[in-house]
């Protein structure tokens, strides 16, 4: 009987990590496709971005399963996965799936105003931040975006020194504090092997 | 764009009052805070009204600016530097606006919920309230519901304002308006909300009156709802 074929949608930011995770396990029959990483910053786009993919893959595949949080779509991706009845992971955002939900909660709590990167983020940071937020052209702008901010916190997925550096660079060039915290793939990595191991005729032991 | 950029050494006095105020419009898009300020300064010494500079140069100014954000046009960034350039306009005429003695259209509480730190939206639609000429009270971020009840009792206003930023902290505004009807206050007050994953089924979700997707609907809304009160 030919294994179950999974499709992974997810986003550009959090791509390479879904991979990786899918290769340390040595899953087969599994395909990710991915919408634009620059949607972190328009979130309204996801749900959009999302369903035009489904629309034009999911029915290639056994199943389908969304690594997403929700995102800052305030429940609109939920409605698209649902029409597809696709899960997704559980979490707000990469940060929290990262993280862990309670750790992710224990630190937002400490610290209300804090900037969260993870490798992606810390890797792409002038692109995106800098450049996509129109921080470089008007620096008066870092003011009014990170006023109530006060803290820079990057969630480390693999330890890295340039990143390392891209991310102090970061929280100086914010006028923030700054903090690491390794998180590996976390969450992410115990739901995206929970659902893959639900969806093969394959039974995965996750590496010890 | 600094004084250095201009293609022409432009001398906004020379201009007269219809090519200033579109002039304006265009520095205003352009987020040039200098020379709004200067252009506000040279109508009033003209002998324009203060209301009459808000309306016509500053607030005409940032329909557009909301009408290209709307359509895709403008992006956060620069929506947030015209709002710079029209704040260094109000800075000259809200003294000046308090002097006339108007009467305001209304007046509105906001504020970004408990848990919840980001406030450019609000204070872009707080800005434009002002300039529409309500009465408004800023609670700032991170506001619990004491707070927003504390206000609403203190100021009495027509309109409460909420915003979120994160699909994690807007649940907490149906926590404030739910007190509010434990409390026999819910209907003394306009609700009106807004924030990026905000929606219309949410606002009714939440039982608001309504969801203002960016600040220019909010103003409209507002006036709206205000000409609804006073007419009943």
């Amino acid at each position: 009987m030919q294994p179950a074929s999974l499709l992974v949608i997810t986003c550009g930011a959090i791509a390479r990590e879904v991979m990786a995770v899918a290769k340390s396990s040595g899953w087969q029959h599994l395909k990710v496709t991915q919408i634009p990483a620059e949607l972190h910053n328009r979130p309204e786009k996801i749900p959009a971005a999302v369903e035009e993919r489904l629309a034009t893959y999911a029915a290639d595949y056994d199943h389908v399963f969304a690594a997403f949080g929700d995102c800052g779509t305030g429940g609109q991706l939920d409605k698209v996965l649902q029409r597809y009845n696709i899960k997704r992971l559980s979490g707000a955002h990469c940060y929290e799936f990262y993280s862990g939900s309670e750790n992710f909660a224990a630190m937002a709590e400490y610290e209300l105003g804090t900037f969260y990167l993870t490798d992606y983020l810390a890797k792409h940071f002038e692109q995106l931040i800098m450049e996509g937020m129109g921080l470089n052209k008007h620096p008066q702008l870092i003011e009014m975006m990170f006023a109530h901010y006060t803290k820079l916190v990057y969630l480390v997925q693999e330890p890295n020194r340039q990143l390392d550096h891209f991310a102090q660079a970061a929280a100086t060039k914010l006028g923030l504090k700054y903090e690491r915290v390794e998180t590996g793939y976390g969450q992410m990595a115990e739901e995206l092997a929970t659902h893959y191991s639900n969806y093969t005729e394959q039974v995965i032991k996750w590496p010890s | 764009m600094s004084d250095d950029q201009y293609e022409e050494d432009l001398d906004l006095n020379s201009l007269s009052d219809e090519d200033l105020t579109v002039q304006m419009h265009d520095d205003l898009y352009d987020g040039m805070e200098d020379e709004i300020a200067e252009g506000t300064e040279i109508l009033l010494g003209r002998g324009w009204l203060p209301d009459r500079v808000l309306n016509e140069a500053l607030v005409g100014g940032m329909n557009i600016v909301g009408i290209d954000f709307r359509d895709g046009i403008l992006f956060v960034p620069e929506v947030l530097m015209a709002a710079n350039a029209m704040k260094a306009g109000m800075k000259i005429l809200r003294p000046l606006l308090a002097e006339t003695g108007a009467l305001p259209v209304g007046k509105a509480v906001i504020g970004t919920v408990k848990g919840d730190i980001h406030d450019i939206g609000k204070n872009l639609v707080s800005m434009m309230w002002e300039g529409a000429g309500f009465e408004v009270i800023d609670l700032g971020i991170n506001c619990p519901v004491e707070k927003y009840l504390a206000a609403l009792e203190e100021h009495k206003p027509d309109i409460l304002g909420m915003s979120a930023l994160l699909t994690t902290t807007m649940p907490y505004m149906k926590v404030v308006i739910d007190t509010m009807k434990e409390q026999g206050i819910r209907d003394d007050f306009i609700i009106l909300v807004g924030g990026a994953p905000l929606n219309e089924e949410f606002g009714d979700a939440v039982g608001a009156d309504a969801y203002c997707r960016d600040a220019a609907v909010a103003v409209e809304t507002a006036k709206k709802f205000i000409a609804e009160k006073r007419a009943a």
